[in-house]
């Protein structure tokens, strides 16, 4: 239902995020993001071939914007479906987490954020 | 028309609803643009009803209708948990989440600017959550 895969792109880890994220499997993510800026500050979450995601899905990218910002660690996300990024708009959290369309531009965003 | 389905309260169980939403809607030929937020919807309230209402207890069930006409969509979602009162919700501020770095409480927020009605209702001695969402 939910795959997450790990790869390096120079300083960046990127997690690679597949399926659908619910309130049963949000608790994946989280440990998946937790884990991968425990390992290093920069991460870019390609969402590419995510399907769906719910608040339990919101609420895990938002749980990490006060610790972005107070421990200058930089989350960027990429690649989402037109229907995925209209569930971050609805709430606003388009204009509160930093959302690119490719892969390229999710790491030079970390890199340069 | 008028779809049913119930389930026991289970997290697992959610992929099933949305996937009985998503085949009524198509079916209906409801905008594909707008699908996805209604599935949303419906999604967030029973994640809602089996966590918070009836504490992932597998013994106890959901009954989800859903009454298709011309001029709108009623979802009407059944449980015997514990029942919630709408008028005592305080919508959150997302300065407040964002700062509790809570990694949730956003369900109901995002199901109120979807659905252009909703009620929280007993009858019958169950709990009645009432979506509805209007046909333009």
């Amino acid at each position: 239902m939910l795959n997450i895969e790990h790869s390096i792109e120079g300083e960046v880890s990127v997690l690679q995020v597949t399926g659908e994220i619910d309130a049963s499997s949000s608790i994946f993510l989280d440990e998946e993001v937790g884990k991968a800026l425990e390992k290093g500050a920069k991460i870019a979450v390609d969402l590419s071939n995510l399907e769906y995601i719910s608040s339990a899905g919101l609420g895990v990218f938002m749980s990490y914007i006060s610790d972005l910002e107070a421990k200058k660690m930089t989350m960027v996300l990429f690649g989402m479906k037109e229907k995925v990024f209209q569930v971050f708009q609805i709430l606003g959290l388009d204009q509160l987490l930093t959302i690119v369309d490719t892969k390229e531009e999710a790491i030079k965003s970390a890199n340069d954020l | 028309m008028t779809y049913r389905l119930k389930i026991s309260c289970t997290k697992d169980r959610l992929k099933e609803i949305r996937q009985f939403v998503s085949d009524i809607l198509t079916k209906h030929r409801f905008p594909e643009a707008e699908s996805n937020k209604v599935i949303l919807a419906v999604d967030e309230v029973c994640a809602n009803l089996i966590i918070h209402s009836n504490h992932c207890n597998p013994s106890e069930t959901l009954q989800l209708s859903i009454e298709y006409d011309a001029s709108r969509i009623v979802f009407e979602i059944l449980d015997h948990g514990e029942g919630f009162n709408l008028s005592q919700y305080k919508e959150p501020s997302m300065d407040e989440l964002i700062k509790s770095k809570r990694k949730g409480g956003v369900g109901l927020l995002l199901v109120k600017r979807i659905m252009d009605d909703i009620q929280f209702i007993q009858r019958s001695g169950k709990n009645v959550c009432r979506l509805v969402k209007n046909l333009s």
